[in-house]
């Protein structure tokens, strides 16, 4: 087993792997940019080094200067968490180079799922179900023409190269097609500086479900049930969770071989994500494959009782998966919130800044990975996840009602976070129905949300808790307008307050 | 002590006398018995006739939130008999405002100039954090007296931006 694991990531992840580590006796070793000295994945591993600069660009991206870390603390293997290097073949490719362990697939099965064509073509001769479409690019209005005719409208063209929505356009009636062609070209041109485009059915209102999977060096490879990814917001997942309640055992299987056949016609190791896409007739269509570990993998890790980043160490230690398929077994259901700094109230801004009180929840059926603790100023660089909650429970009904009773518990000051959005949602009769797809969340926030029966007695007593804050902990409030307290605070408080406003 | 209590923009008399932990509490004239405790900084536990409360206390830069359970309440106390916040008190709506920085950030674009007349909500700088914009917006009519965010800096959540007048 390696002795030492660099961790090339920052925030909870990299708490997550380094707890991992930390649990099979194996030293870590972080690396943080300039303001990450305080983050709380260096104070948890064994070893950090810094690696330059605020901009992930000049720290968290740079190849050379984390292999240069791994190098001189002898770190044997690199695991890149999700996001920055986790999908970038050229990082795997050098540390191959330096002789470092890349805990992940190889740089080929990289390659091959990062082009969305080349993906396509790769999965139709293993015979994976696609949305029905071309999987080459468009020569042609011509082309295009024809073969929206023979597939139905609506259709949706989509850049090769593509990703976060760019270079997409949906057409709903024939005499669209050729504008927005011509757009979806010019705009792929742009953003990726390819204009290949291709065309596929548009599936309206979509579910989003994934499928893990899980493979070793030696050509073992196995499913691990599905996640329901399908309450989003601006193509952004917020909550997931694991099984899905529209997926029998049947689909279930079903899925989990094609997406077994998707790894195995990738040659993949390690762990990995099959995306797909489900229709109301439950129709199901490869979408793409990650190739990393996802941030909502806890929810497979609670309903099949196994550690996946144990086991992605373990793959990557040329040890062979330690169960066969038949001995997966999926008990329960858990539900991931994703824990964001950002503002409810204000149309969901980032929110960073010092975490002046954190009242963190536990008890049963509760997990929370996180990278945030209290006196922890969050840098206005990064993604702005903070940890996530997970729920787990016998039945789908017993994992809401932890997690309500959690987000209660859950509180955040100093900053503003999503709590809220979750205790709405886990409100919603549409939601304890499972009745969600992609367009889900933006439905729900259209709505105005209900205000709270009991408002006028929470007002009593917040006027009475006012007061009687006031008393037994005075606050200073210099340069606050419109708030006075009688008595004194403590200096270096007042003084702080005081240059905070100049 | 006697306060004037804001809660949600609806303004209350607050009178408080005790010891011990044990409090009697006039609210607008109506008696209430609290056992109060501070179970650590900015967290309080309230009994009230054998009803139990956590009450959260979150302060920014520009406001005084209280938490009950997980309803926030925007909170503003006064002292009555301090000539200080009652001239403070007093609406804020004339004589001059400060835009100031909801969230630390870099100041990426400054939208109007000094001495230009601006509306009620219009934007007057750009912070981004986090890789998000966020228009930053006039909190009054007026006349942009100054303006203290600089194109390129980082500011932290409170800095002055600007003065509107």
């Amino acid at each position: 087993m390696f002795k030492k694991v660099l961790i090339a990531n920052r925030g909870e992840i990299a708490v997550r792997v380094i707890r991992a580590c930390r649990e099979m006796g194996i030293a870590s070793v972080a690396v943080y940019s300039d303001v990450d000295r305080a983050s709380l994945h260096v104070r948890k591993a064994d070893e950090a080094y810094p690696i330059g600069p605020a901009p992930a660009t000049e720290s968290y991206l740079r190849i050379d200067k984390i292999l240069d870390v791994a190098r001189c603390s002898g770190a044997e293997a690199i695991h890149p968490g999700y996001g920055f290097l986790s999908e970038n073949s050229k990082f795997a490719r050098a540390c191959a180079t330096a002789g470092i362990k890349f805990i992940g697939p190889s740089p080929a099965s990289m390659e091959l799922m990062g082009s969305k064509t080349r993906a396509r073509q790769e999965m139709e001769k293993a015979g994976v179900p696609f949305v029905p479409g071309t999987s080459r690019g468009l020569q042609s209005q011509e082309e295009a023409a024809e073969i929206a005719e023979s597939i139905g409208y609506p259709v949706m063209l989509k850049a090769a190269a593509g990703g976060g929505g760019k270079g997409m356009r949906m057409v709903r009636a024939r005499e669209d097609l050729r504008s927005a062609l011509e757009a979806a070209q010019s705009e792929a041109q742009r953003s990726f500086g390819d204009d290949e485009v291709y065309i596929e059915k548009a599936i309206i209102n979509p579910r989003h479900i994934e499928m893990q999977v899980l493979a070793d060096e030696h050509g073992n490879t196995v499913w691990l049930g599905e996640r329901e990814c399908s309450v989003q917001r601006r193509h952004q997942k917020v909550l997931e969770e694991a099984p899905s309640a529209i997926v029998d055992a049947d689909m279930r299987r079903r899925m989990g071989e094609v997406a077994v056949k998707v790894a195995q016609a990738a040659r993949y190791a390690n762990a990995g994500t099959v995306e797909f896409l489900v229709d109301q007739q439950m129709n199901f269509y490869f979408l793409e494959m990650n190739t990393r570990l996802q941030v909502e993998h806890p929810v497979t890790e609670l309903i099949t009782g196994l550690d996946l980043v144990h086991l992605q160490i373990r793959i990557a230690n040329g040890e062979e998966l330690p169960f066969a398929q038949d001995e997966v077994t999926i008990r329960g259901h858990a539900i991931e919130c994703r824990i964001y700094a950002e503002d409810p109230d204000n149309n969901y801004f980032p929110s960073p800044g010092k975490i002046t009180l954190l009242l963190a929840p536990s008890g049963p059926g509760i997990r929370r990975d996180s990278g945030m603790y209290e006196g922890w100023t969050v840098p206005l660089d990064y993604d702005p996840l903070l940890a996530k909650l997970i729920g787990y429970g016998t039945s789908r009904e017993q994992a809401m009602m932890r997690l309500q009773r959690a987000l209660y518990e859950y509180f955040v000051a100093g900053i503003k976070t999503n709590i809220s959005l979750f205790r709405r949602i886990l409100q919603d009769p549409d939601f304890h129905a499972a009745r969600v797809d992609t367009g889900y969340l933006d439905r729900l926030l259209g709505q105005q949300s209900k205000t709270d029966v009991d408002h006028d007695s929470g007002q009593t007593i917040a006027a009475i808790a006012a007061g009687l804050f006031t008393m037994l902990q005075p606050i200073s409030t210099a340069g606050r307008p419109g708030h006075q307290t009688p008595a004194v605070a403590s200096n270096w408080k007042q003084k702080g307050r005081t240059e905070a406003m100049h | 002590m006697v306060y004037d209590v804001t809660v949600d923009g609806v303004r209350r008399r607050l009178e408080l006398e005790g010891a011990d932990g044990h409090w009697t509490c006039r609210l607008d004239g109506q008696y209430i018995f609290v056992d109060a405790i501070l179970t650590r900084p900015d967290v309080l536990s309230l009994l009230i006739d054998g009803r139990s409360f956590e009450i959260k206390r979150e302060q920014t830069a520009t406001d005084l939130h209280l938490w009950v359970g997980s309803r926030r309440f925007a909170v503003e106390l006064h002292d009555p008999r301090s000539l200080r916040s009652r001239r403070d008190g007093a609406g804020d709506e004339h004589g001059p405002r400060k835009l100031v920085a909801p969230m630390p950030g870099k100041v990426v674009r400054v939208l109007v100039e000094e001495n230009s007349q601006v509306e009620t909500g219009q934007g007057i700088v750009v912070v981004e954090a986090m890789k998000m914009q966020n228009e930053i917006k006039s909190p009054k009519k007026g006349v942009v007296q100054k303006i203290l965010a600089v194109q390129g800096t980082n500011v932290n959540s409170g800095d002055v931006l600007a003065i509107v007048e």
